[in-house]
């Protein structure tokens, strides 16, 4: 087994561009559609990424944030972003896009964990906050967007704003043990000894 | 923080370490697998070289991508993708020793219909599943939490999860609900009120006589939407009812060892004196048969009620959204519900795809036709449910009054087999979810309402108040049965 708590996971800031992706409670079945799950690996979702919002309904492409935005790689959306099912197909999805990182109002849980699960973080700030910094990246598309885990900020332009990632999110980053499996897999005999105390295990 | 709640206790009794992250490890036990989001996991797993660390807690079934119907399920699936997955599915567990209910099991169905009724899932327990859906087990008053599919590998491989504590909300329901209004209704009542974002960073304990009178499939209904309003997991506490459920199924001990569980049972719930981050307090008499009109779960409106004008919200971002609604739903603010015409009828699902939904759809069909224009559907939500439904005579009902009667499967509520809505058809649905395209069409456009309100629905091929058309009503009789259920 690897040892997943090296120096090279560590992950102190990203940045990139930014991709204004505005509005309230996008679920998942937005982000990553339901149909293009049928596949047993993650490899190919990038190119699914908001499928059908991307798209007029005759197809051709629109003036979705992603199709404008293209070389970014921070995307800064609005409240409860990620609702809806547990897929981690659509953090998959978003990373496989090229999206390093996120900045929000709120993130859903399931789509939070699963972001780390990825390495990706989440940061999260006011509303006012997230629209200015929306429209700065409308008026500068190529300016850079830098979330620090480490100071918990964002940087764009001359600006620095503050921002909350949550301590086991920041934690898991910043020592590079995101990857919780082999953290909790070098407890196996604790979980043996918990397992052993719950009454519902012994009586199988 | 809150403190000696169920939540409390159960994670105490789970928790096996701090983590150096600042979470808490916890023990899973119940692990339940379903062909989407486990492959990706066991090739991660089998990518480190690692093994299934506990297959005797780990149960798997297969639901998301199964055809519904009786030729669609002959192996291989015409689906080359579905059968893939399923395949995937069948192998992993084979070679890890993980019980598979499929086809041939006779109690395959959706993970969260399968597991309760088996009696897998019990009191005090943490149940874990990569489907968002795991709130239902709530209702056994464990904690079930849906989890992503690198959570699935840690599982896996550990048996445990790492997770952060919740805060606690209490929801006390007072009251009762009155005729034609069922636990669906309370929950999109309760998500209509805190908001489709209330709960993040929240567990709900529900409780009160409203819940306390609820049968255990009416519970997991209730608990089964908590992520719907941004709640991860949902719980009500066990009681007589919930032991009385658990009595006699497959995979509870009988006799002496049931009484010990069950002092376990007795003792992980809420103290009397326990105390919660927040309580709210909604009153079950108030609330009628609900529906939404919007793209979210929390867009919703009683029969009679107005849907609201976009300029009622005082936020800007709710504003947009309910416009954006109103569009895509094709709706006028200030109309109701009532009478807005429907092509689809469809029951089922991990919320409403129980024996009691079915029966209750059946006693609104009974003596009755779906509209001519109306395509209905009735999905059992597991083999074992549409066995007894058949033992029952139910299905005759329902293929009687014009509807398709079919095999166990997720179906039309997220559309990843044959059973889609086309164009911008409309969709009365005993789902969870009306985002839009979840049930298959970008265009379509799906109204979330209960069971009940979907068979009244489908007989009259626009949604309708269904306690016009209660059991044994004749039509005439419909405003004086809505006066006294007001």
């Amino acid at each position: 087994m690897s040892d997943v708590t090296s120096e090279s996971l560590e992950i102190r800031t990203v940045a990139g561009s930014g991709i204004p992706i505005r509005g309230d409670d996008i679920d998942t079945d937005q982000i990553l559609p339901a149909r293009f799950m049928k596949e047993t690996s993650f490899e190919d979702l990038g190119q699914y990424l908001f499928y059908d919002a991307r798209r007029d309904d005759d197809g051709e492409l629109n003036d979705h944030p992603l199709n404008v935005y293209t070389d970014g790689s921070i995307a800064v959306v609005n409240d409860n972003f990620g609702c809806g099912s547990s897929r981690e197909h659509a953090p998959q999805a978003m990373q496989r896009w090229g999206i390093d990182g996120v900045i929000g109002e709120s993130f859903a849980e399931i789509f939070k964990d699963n972001c780390k699960s990825l390495g990706m973080p989440a940061a999260t700030a006011d509303r006012e906050t997230i629209k200015t910094l929306q429209d700065w990246i409308e008026a500068n598309p190529d300016g850079e967007v830098t979330i620090d885990v480490e100071a918990e900020t964002v940087r764009y332009g001359a600006h620095t704003i503050d921002v909350e990632i949550d301590r086991g999110m920041r934690q898991a980053l910043l020592q590079g043990i995101w990857d919780t499996t082999s953290l909790m897999y070098a407890n196996r005999d604790a979980v043996d000894a918990v397992a052993a105390d719950l009454p519902y295990t012994t009586l199988d | 923080m809150s403190e000696n709640t169920l939540y409390d206790n159960v994670w105490e009794r789970h928790k096996v370490d701090d983590l150096p992250n600042g979470q808490d490890q916890l023990f899973v036990g119940l692990h339940l697998i379903h062909e989407v989001t486990s492959p990706q996991a066991f090739s991660m797993l089998g990518e480190r070289d690692l093994e299934v660390a506990y297959p005797d807690r780990t149960f798997a079934t297969t639901d998301h991508i199964v055809p519904t119907t009786e030729s669609g399920r002959e192996r291989p699936l015409d689906d080359e993708e579905a059968e893939d997955m399923l395949s995937a599915l069948e192998r992993n567990t084979s070679e890890a020793g993980i019980t598979f209910f499929g086809f041939d099991s006779g109690r395959q169905g959706i993970t969260h219909v399968v597991a309760p009724e088996l009696g897998l899932t019990q009191p005090g327990m943490v149940v874990a599943c990569g489907d968002s859906h795991t709130a239902t087990h709530g209702a056994f008053g464990s904690i079930g939490i849906g989890i992503g599919t690198s959570q699935i590998r840690d599982v896996l491989a550990t048996g445990c999860i790492a997770a952060d504590k919740q805060a606690v909300r209490r929801i006390q329901l007072e009251g009762r609900l009155g005729e034609g209004v069922y636990a669906k209704d309370l929950i999109m009542t309760i998500i209509r009120e805190l908001g489709v974002d209330g709960g993040v960073g929240h567990v709900y304990e529900y409780g009160g006589p409203a819940i306390e009178e609820l049968d255990m499939e009416g519970r997991m209904a209730v608990c089964n939407m908590s992520i719907e309003g941004g709640a991860r997991a949902g719980y009500v506490n066990p009681d007589e009812t919930t032991y009385e459920y658990l009595r006699g199924r497959e995979y509870v001990p009988e006799g002496e060892a049931f009484e010990d569980l069950k002092q376990y049972w007795e003792s992980i719930k809420s103290d009397a004196d326990a105390e919660y981050d927040d309580v709210v307090t909604l009153d079950a008499d108030d609330i009628e048969p609900m529906v939404t009109w919007g793209i979210n779960p929390g867009q919703a409106v009683g029969i009679s009620e107005p849907v609201p004008e976009p300029s009622s919200y005082e936020d800007e971002a709710q504003r947009e959204m309910a416009e954006r609604a109103l569009s895509h739903m094709d709706l006028e603010a200030g109309q109701t519900m009532d009478g807005y015409e429907i092509d689809v009828a469809f029951i089922g699902t991990c919320t409403n795809g129980r024996v009691s939904d079915f029966e209750t759809a059946a006693s609104i069909l009974e003596g009755r036709q779906v509209d001519e224009d109306v395509r209905a559907l009735a999905v059992p939500g597991s083999e074992t449910v549409r066995q007894a439904c058949e033992e029952r005579g139910i299905d005759q009902t329902f293929i009687e009054a014009g509807f398709e009667w079919r095999r166990a499967g997720c179906s039309m509520c997220l559309a990843m087999n044959n059973d889609s809505l086309v164009g911008d058809e409309v969709c009365a649905s005993s789902s969870n979810r009306n985002f839009i395209g979840r049930q298959g069409s970008k265009a379509g456009r799906t109204v979330l309402m209960s069971p009940a309100m979907v068979a009244a629905a489908a007989v009259e091929g626009a949604v309708t108040d269904v306690r016009r058309q209660a059991p044994g009503t004749p039509p005439e009789a419909a405003d004086d049965v809505q006066e006294v259920a007001d």
